[in-house]
């Protein structure tokens, strides 16, 4: 009898087992887990230390550390959020929703001591990877709920809570929650920024999706900076609750923050730069709705 | 006639997984999308339409008729189109209510689709009983039209996920859903109608084939 499903298991196996002993410079898969929303992959390569979110062997990685310098945040795109604090550089109450390898709350965690930070991730096995390969911490001050990032913001409304800094990190690559690039979304993440209030938003900077994103900020906050580091087809957009501060508030903030952000990886110098509000979408492009979303179609157009 | 009836069919099914589909769509801007959204979604489907089996098969004992099973497409239709206006109302008053999102999801799927499901899956065996003329080919009629019908429920996911969802809104969606299960009530009801009416030699020709099968 044939069975064609495990047999191809056992050759992806035996695949995987036998890329490190072929090649001993690549990275070494440390931790594997089929979880309810994803297939989560540890590898180590050297002292980087990965997390991704799929068994694709060309995927992006989704998190790294570096383990000489823990703090130097890897990739582009965590950097790019940390100058949401040009924005707003005090803020007291912090919601992040997608933890990832916890890059995000840990650095903020360790910046902003005063503040509270409230982290939501839909999949109870990141939470775990999270603890146990990148030395995720939650705390007093680092409150990790497992829930849905949409139900966890309309419960935050219902019960009058504020936000002064809301991080979206919730897109991997392989499918994006529909329902957390909405008008009716970013609306009620509006609502729960207290004023002046910032959104961190890590998204796509190719294929259509990028102009229905972009006409969708831009109806719900209006004008906004937009990050995109060219290459990397990620992109960071920042928004605020009020209006944008000027290139001279930004330039001085930069300057007086520099020091603290230096251990990140965080140059101002290389950021201050990317930050535009300049519109290059077609700003006729039709937004996406709860009644209309088909993003991940969109994606691959 | 048979063809019309596995037409019917054929739209029930596409109708029933379309409308599915649309399910995780509708849920998620109160209960996310999680796994047990799905599971909540799937549960209320699965046991509409055995509730609906029952009930189509128990009505098929009546003096089944294409008129009346033109009846069954309509209330479909209009059990469907309600939700354009009492999905968002509804699973409102749900989330203030039921905090745990798994419960939630489960209430909201069971307000919003378990009528017009249960309608819906009244079709197949329906179906069967238009169509069987002898205990022989009872197997074999019932085998092509779960091939019809299921093959509608294959299309009716496929167009809507790949090509529906990227054109309208999920209420136009809805709209065009009930258009299409009132065309096919008034499909049933002009085939009924012409089967009153048709000619005096053809329709005699008609009733002695039908009085040599029925019992």
């Amino acid at each position: 009898m044939i069975v064609p499903v495990p047999s191809r298991w056992l050759a992806v196996t035996a695949l995987l087992t036998a890329l490190p002993l072929a090649a001993p410079a690549s990275a070494r898969i440390i931790h594997e887990e089929r979880s309810l929303y994803s297939t989560i992959l540890v590898d180590q390569q050297g002292p980087l230390r990965c997390l991704q979110f799929s068994v694709r062997r060309n995927q992006r990685n989704q998190s790294c550390v570096n383990e000489r310098r823990p703090r130097e945040m890897v990739f582009v795109y965590p950097r790019m959020m940390m100058a949401s604090l040009l924005l707003n550089p005090q803020p007291r109450r912090i919601l992040v929703l997608g933890l990832g390898g916890g890059t995000l709350p840990m650095a903020l965690d360790e910046l902003l001591p005063d503040a509270r930070i409230d982290v939501v991730e839909i999949d109870p096995a990141v939470v775990r990877v999270a603890r146990e390969f990148f030395a995720f911490a939650p705390s007093d001050r680092v409150n990790v709920v497992t829930q849905d990032g949409r139900v966890f913001v309309k419960r935050a409304i219902a019960r009058g809570e504020q936000y002064d800094l809301v991080m979206l990190d919730a897109f991997t690559g392989d499918y994006i929650p529909e329902h957390l690039m909405t008008r009716e979304f970013l609306a009620e993440v509006q609502e729960v920024l207290a004023d002046g209030g910032v959104l961190a938003a890590n998204t796509f900077s190719i294929s259509e999706l990028y102009e229905h994103e972009s006409a969708t900020y831009q109806a719900v906050f209006g004008e906004f900076f937009n990050l995109k580091p060219g290459d990397s087809g990620n992109r960071v957009i920042l928004d605020r609750r009020g209006p944008l501060p000027t290139a001279a508030v930004l330039a001085e903030r930069a300057q007086a923050l520099q020091p603290r952000l230096e251990p990140y990886g965080v140059d101002f110098g290389r950021l201050l730069p990317l930050m535009t509000t300049e519109t290059d979408w077609d700003s006729g492009t039709r937004i996406l709705t709860d009644q209309y979303s088909p993003a991940n179609l969109l994606r691959n157009r | 006639m048979a063809l019309i009836i596995y037409v019917l069919a054929f739209v029930g099914g596409f109708a029933i997984m379309s409308l599915e589909l649309l399910g995780g769509r509708v849920l998620a801007p109160y209960f996310g999308s999680s796994i047990y959204v799905w599971g909540s979604i799937i549960t209320v489907f699965m046991l509409s339409l055995s509730l609906g089996y029952l009930l189509g098969g128990r009505l098929s004992l009546h003096h089944p008729s294409l008129g009346r099973f033109a009846v069954i497409f309509l209330g479909a239709a209009v059990c469907l189109y309600p939700l354009v206006h009492f999905s968002e109302p509804l699973m409102s008053w749900i989330f203030q209510r039921v905090e745990d999102p798994r419960y939630g999801s489960l209430l909201a799927s069971s307000g919003l689709f378990i009528v017009p499901t249960v309608i819906m899956g009244m079709i197949s065996p329906y179906s069967v009983r238009m169509l069987v003329r002898t205990t022989e080919q009872s197997g074999q009629v019932a085998g092509v039209l779960y091939f019809v019908s299921t093959l509608g429920s294959a299309l009716g996911t496929l167009a809507t996920s790949f090509y529906l969802v990227l054109w309208f809104d999920i209420d136009t969606i809805l709209v065009l859903l009930t258009g299409a299960l009132l065309a096919m009530a008034a499909l049933a009801t002009a085939a009924a109608w012409w089967g009153e009416h048709r000619p005096r030699d053809s329709r005699g020709r008609n009733a002695a084939r039908r009085d040599k099968v029925l019992p």
